[in-house]
């Protein structure tokens, strides 16, 4: 009832190839956008935005990032974590070096650094295929992770080696530091993820897009059908890594304001991301925000209700978390291997027929 | 500086030993492998659970006494009597083949002939799964491992290279054990699948599930199997590196010491693993020792250049991927369009 | 639709219980990598609130409501264990993380809520005058590795002239901090400082066990966190290294550090800014709480290192708090009243007595400048027949005057930084 076509003509051929093409889902789409921009930011709370919103926005860029990568192109990386610190890095040496950049300027410049070390990292997946490359790409995770943890450069020669992002303002707001207002912070998060989702969006379902899909499903089908793999590979590297390197710039300079690489940028984060894009849908825009959401709101649902909730020690709470994680991802994966994003698929098509199924 | 050169001969003979407590938990993933597809990122998990488990069962603790007493407002932590080592090392045996038939049952025959990724994640959601129930079984203290492996310096290679060369090298006593217990696990898996009906299945199963199925060894069983034999694997790695840093957290990411080891020898071999063991572990301790040597190298650099045990071995491992895509013992990767 | 579920659950996590009594909140670890540690900690802060409800009613007259956040040694964690509890009237923040640490000074300043960094976290905050919401009494990591070598120094008739000593450290901020003050006495005393990093999680230590044995320093001294403290412990035994000789900071001695390594661990010695022993306050923990069945642990725990500096840590909390209550005159006292009442803090022999636990660490003052106390720490001995940490010496002063001028240049930085204007001008 809800999800039908009857009575949407199109009459050209833009129309019929845009993104929403049912109107019931366009608007609904129109609408969560409007909620997003001009509802939330009107009743933000310090505890929604820090501890709930900014995570999860920015871990659906770093996780849209990595599910061009893993989900379109299809070459596995575990790197995620060193790239997230790459673009922190980046960030925090060009705030520190240049004070006057603008925020929307550091950003981006971190996000383009992340795609050149993206790239080099992503060299090796022109001879290594599968798991192989899998576990190479864990030698980005740990080299960069020491890297940045060595060398006194890229923390300004401080004692402790933890970085701080200074403040750093925009039309007179605070966006950095511990003053901004929290609305702020997430609307600048929000820009960046609405941006950043519809250049996703319409990357994948372009020409490059096409050759990231071909080599996926068969590489040495597709260089035999004329696409060039070395182009291919290393594009979807770049742009994953483009929004990875984004992903943990703001991590660093909205979200956390201050972090230590080991802590914030190790292993886990490169896991973390991966059970994103697995439990929302691998190959699915939507899929990445389902999956951030998820895997930002369960811990929080699950230590409020086991501990608020039962009374039971935080501890307890915390290793049940670790149990019904576990026996989600795998629950997921033997149900629905596509994820959150195909069982979102698979309830708009019964809605569409429904109530009268027949 | 035939100084330095002795360092790195001692440097290099410690870095064979670490090899092969690399070795010894990278053999549980290539069982897996071989005869499954499934790359095992759980195996770690499975370490410090065996090992646990082996500890709790010693101690006599009750398992999952914290949930109880949190359910149930009791206050039973143990039973009160202490298992001898050997009946817990079999109890333990036991425990891990009862979580091989779980893992059968409820996860892995449930994804038969899915994508090899796809098993590789449902792996890692069972290490998070294994992790909380170990936490919950046994909690998350550190506990004291006592088998009775005899730990400190060798005496005798310490005297014996002393007289002969003039400087008296450390070799780990608990090394030598990990090396004499691995050849011996080696062998004895080896000589498993030459020479016993169920070692040939698991062969077969290796090279061709649907040829072996056709024959009539049953699927279920060889991974039922494999799973088990990996479990027993894992217990014998949780027992090795427990004993030197006590039985904690930390041991399930002894995995992530393993995965350069399977990249160079192979997902495939279990040769490969013991040599792929041997090579990470002597490549790291060498590089180790020449760029924080300041007589050597360190010098070159303004800062301390050290701790590079966690990323060289990935970075050595690469290299050899990139001349060598499947590994140095892998089977070689054929693609047909 | 998403993003309307997510504001409906979000509006509901934030609305928790009504504010009520006193509230500590407590960032613990039960879990994860260094859960050994946290353990103790955490049940020793839990435990002694709950004895001071149950035996004396409160802390004038106010119960004592401790929550207890799990954070599982994570920063992001961390942030939302703080969000969470921050609106429920928190009075004081016990971080028990670096990292965290770092993450809530500029929060918490900013929401006016003192944190209380007890031998961890930012050294430099040791300058109030700088850091207005922010205290790390009794000592921090500069004064235990000053108080290491004063000790080395008093042990080896005034000079450590051409000795050798390896700092062993976690490679992370916390392992780094003490580098700079043992370079600085290195130039002083005119020894030798020998860095060896080991990397997260420390399982491996064989090359740096085996640089030791080929350089054979006098004195090692280790900076460890968690599964690298038994490893390292288990490592010297190994090669057989004078264990009188090695020193561990105060995270790296205790229990659970030195078990593991069995007889080997014997003679270990570690700094402590708790004194042990027989603490009569313990035994009115076992009758009030653990008997009563209201510990946080099972209760095995009471008495350790551990759990003892949980313990007087929240002795210090409850003593500011009770100061707090003094000044304003008020019972219900706000964070900000909290912070007045942390700021004045005095800690004497007398009052330790009185609330049994003598000695258990330096009598001290907290002022408007000084945040930091006054730095004593004291070295202990692994007993591994009888299991126990023996008190070796009394609390031994740290070198003020290579101190001070490090935190005064690192806190400056951080002043300049964030635009902060001195306070404490007025006397």
């Amino acid at each position: 009832m809800f999800y039908r076509e009857a009575g949407d003509y199109k009459t050209s051929y833009a129309q019929d190839n845009q993104t929403f093409p049912i109107a019931f889902d366009r608007y609904r789409y129109y609408f969560v956008v409007a909620v997003g921009f001009a509802l939330l930011p009107f009743v933000m709370t310090d505890y929604l935005a820090n501890a709930i919103l900014l995570p999860f926005l920015i871990y659906a860029i770093a996780a849209i990032g990595l599910n061009i990568l893993v989900g379109y192109c299809g070459q596995v990386s575990l790197g995620t974590g060193g790239f997230m610190a790459v673009g922190a890095y980046t960030s925090y040496k060009l705030m520190t070096a240049f004070p006057w950049m603008d925020m929307v300027s550091v950003t981006l410049l971190s996000g383009l650094m992340t795609a050149i070390v993206g790239m080099a990292f992503g060299l090796p997946s022109l001879r290594i295929k599968g798991f192989y490359l899998a576990v190479a790409t864990l030698a980005a995770q740990f080299f960069l992770v020491w890297l940045f943890n060595r060398v006194p450069w890229f923390f300004n020669y401080s004692a402790s080696g933890q970085i701080s992002a200074p403040e750093r303002s925009m039309f007179g707001w605070a966006i950095t530091g511990p003053a901004a207002n929290p609305s702020v912070k997430y609307l600048f998060c929000l820009l960046f993820v609405f941006v950043l989702a519809w250049l996703a969006r319409n990357l994948t379902r372009g020409s490059i897009g096409r050759q990231w899909m071909s080599i996926r499903d068969m590489d040495i089908a597709a260089e035999i059908i004329g696409v060039n793999p070395l182009r291919a590979k290393l594009s979807a590297f770049a742009v994953s890594s483009f929004y990875v390197g984004i992903a943990g710039s703001l991590f660093f300079t909205v979200y956390l304001g201050a972090v230590e690489v080991g802590a914030s940028f190790g292993i886990q984060k490169s896991f973390l991301v991966l059970f994103m894009i697995i439990i929302g849908g691998l190959g699915s825009i939507f899929g990445s925000f389902a999956g951030a959401a998820f895997m930002v709101l369960l811990p929080v649902a699950l230590t409020r209700i086991f501990a608020d909730g039962f009374g039971w020690d935080t501890a307890l709470a915390r290793h049940i978390e670790f149990v019904i994680v576990g026996g989600l991802i795998m629950f997921f994966l033997i149900v629905e291997p596509h994820g959150l994003a195909r069982l979102w698929a698979l309830a708009k098509e019964k809605l569409r027929l429904w109530p009268f199924p027949y | 500086m035939p100084d330095q050169l002795l360092f790195a001969m001692e440097v290099s003979l410690n870095g064979l030993m670490t090899g092969i407590m690399y070795a010894l938990v990278a053999l549980g993933f290539v069982l897996i492998y071989k005869a499954s597809g499934i790359f095992n990122y759980s195996q770690g998990v499975m370490a410090l659970f065996a090992a646990m488990t082996l500890v709790g069962i010693q101690e006599g603790r009750v398992p999952f006494s914290h949930l109880i007493n949190s359910i149930f407002g009791t206050h039973i932590t143990e039973f009160g009597f202490e298992v001898p080592a050997l009946l817990a090392i079999l109890l333990t045996v036991a425990v891990m083949i009862a979580f091989a038939l779980f893992v059968q049952k409820f996860v892995f025959r449930h994804l038969v002939g899915q994508e090899p990724i796809i098993l590789f994640m449902a792996t890692i959601g069972l290490a998070y799964f294994l992790e909380g129930v170990s936490d919950l079984m046994w909690g998350s203290e550190i506990r004291q491992l006592d088998v009775g492996l005899p730990q400190g310096i060798n005496g005798a290679i310490d005297n014996a290279t002393f007289e002969a060369l003039g400087y008296g090298f450390f070799i780990d006593n608990l090394d030598i054990s990990a090396a004499i217990i691995a050849a011996i696990l080696v062998a004895v898996l080896i000589a498993f699948a030459q020479y016993t009906k169920q070692g040939r299945a698991m062969r077969a199963v290796a090279d061709d599930h649907q040829a072996a199925l056709s024959v009539g060894i049953s699927l279920n069983y060889v991974w039922i199997l494999v799973w088990s034999l990996a479990g027993i694997v894992a217990l014998v790695a949780g027992v090795m590196w427990g004993s030197k840093s006590g039985v904690q957290f930390s041991l399930s990411l002894i995995a992530l010491k393993a995965l350069p080891v399977l990249m160079l020898g192979g997902f495939t071999s279990i040769p490969g693993a013991i040599i792929g063991g041997l090579i990470i572990g002597m490549g790291e301790a060498l590089f180790e020792f020449v760029v924080s040597s300041n007589d050597l190298f360190g010098a070159w650099f303004g800062f301390t250049f050290s701790a590079t045990e966690n990323w060289f071995a990935y970075v050595l491992a690469l290299a050899f991927l990139v001349f060598r895509p499947q590994g140095l013992f892998g089977e070689r990767i054929i693609e047909r369009v | 639709m998403k993003t309307l579920a997510t504001l409906a659950l979000g509006a509901a996590l934030a609305a928790g219980p009504a504010m009520a009594d006193l509230t500590f909140p407590s960032l613990s670890y039960r879990t994860g990598p260094y859960a050994a540690n946290g353990i103790p900690f955490a049940d020793g802060y839990a435990d002694y609130f709950t004895l001071l409800n149950e035996r004396d009613g409160g802390i004038g007259g106010e119960m004592a409501n401790v929550l207890e956040c799990e954070t599982a040694y994570d920063t992001e964690r961390g942030v939302e264990c703080y969000e969470a509890t921050k609106g429920e009237g928190a009075l004081v923040y016990q971080p028990l993380s670096t990292g965290i640490t770092y993450q809530l000074i500029p929060r918490a300043s900013a929401d006016g809520i003192p944190i209380h960094s007890m031998g961890y976290g930012r050294t430099s905050a040791a300058n109030g005058s700088i850091f207005e919401w922010v205290f790390n009494y009794p000592a921090n990591y500069w004064d235990g590795a000053s108080v290491i070598i004063n000790y080395l120094l008093q042990e080896n008739e005034g000079s450590l002239e051409g000795r050798k000593i390896v700092l062993l450290y976690h490679n992370s901020a916390y392992g780094r901090e003490p580098i700079r003050t043992l370079e600085t006495l290195a130039e002083m005393h005119g020894f030798e400082l020998v860095q060896l990093a080991v990397d997260h999680p420390g399982q491996e230590q064989g090359n740096q066990w085996l640089q030791i044995r080929r350089e054979r320093p006098d004195f090692v001294i280790m900076w460890g966190w968690g599964v690298m403290n038994q490893v390292a412990v288990q490592e010297a035994a190994n090669i057989n290294f004078p264990m009188n000789n090695f020193y561990g900071v105060w995270w790296s001695g205790a229990e659970p550090d030195v078990l593991p390594a069995g007889a080997g661990a014997d003679g270990y010695r570690s700094l402590n800014m708790n004194a042990l022993g027989d603490l009569p306050v313990l035994d009115d923990i076992r009758q009030y709480v653990v008997d009563a069945g209201l510990a946080a642990g099972d209760g095995t725990n009471v008495g350790s290192v551990l759990y003892v500096r949980g313990m007087y840590a929240a002795m210090l909390a409850a003593e500011a708090a009770r100061n707090a209550q003094e000044i304003s005159g008020e019972t219900n006292i706000t964070p900000a009243m909290m912070r007045d009442g942390m700021e004045s803090l005095v800690i004497t022999e007398e009052r330790m007595e009185e609330l049994g636990m003598g000695g258990v660490g330096p009598a001290f003052e907290v002022t408007c400048e000084n945040h930091g106390g006054p730095g004593l720490a004291l070295i202990q001995e692994w007993d591994a027949e009888a299991q126990v940490w023996v008190t070796l010496t009394d609390f031994i002063a740290p070198d003020d005057s290579v101190i001070d001028p490090l935190i005064e240049e690192d806190s400056a930085a951080y002043a300049a930084e964030n635009n902060i204007e001195p306070r404490c001008n007025e006397s």
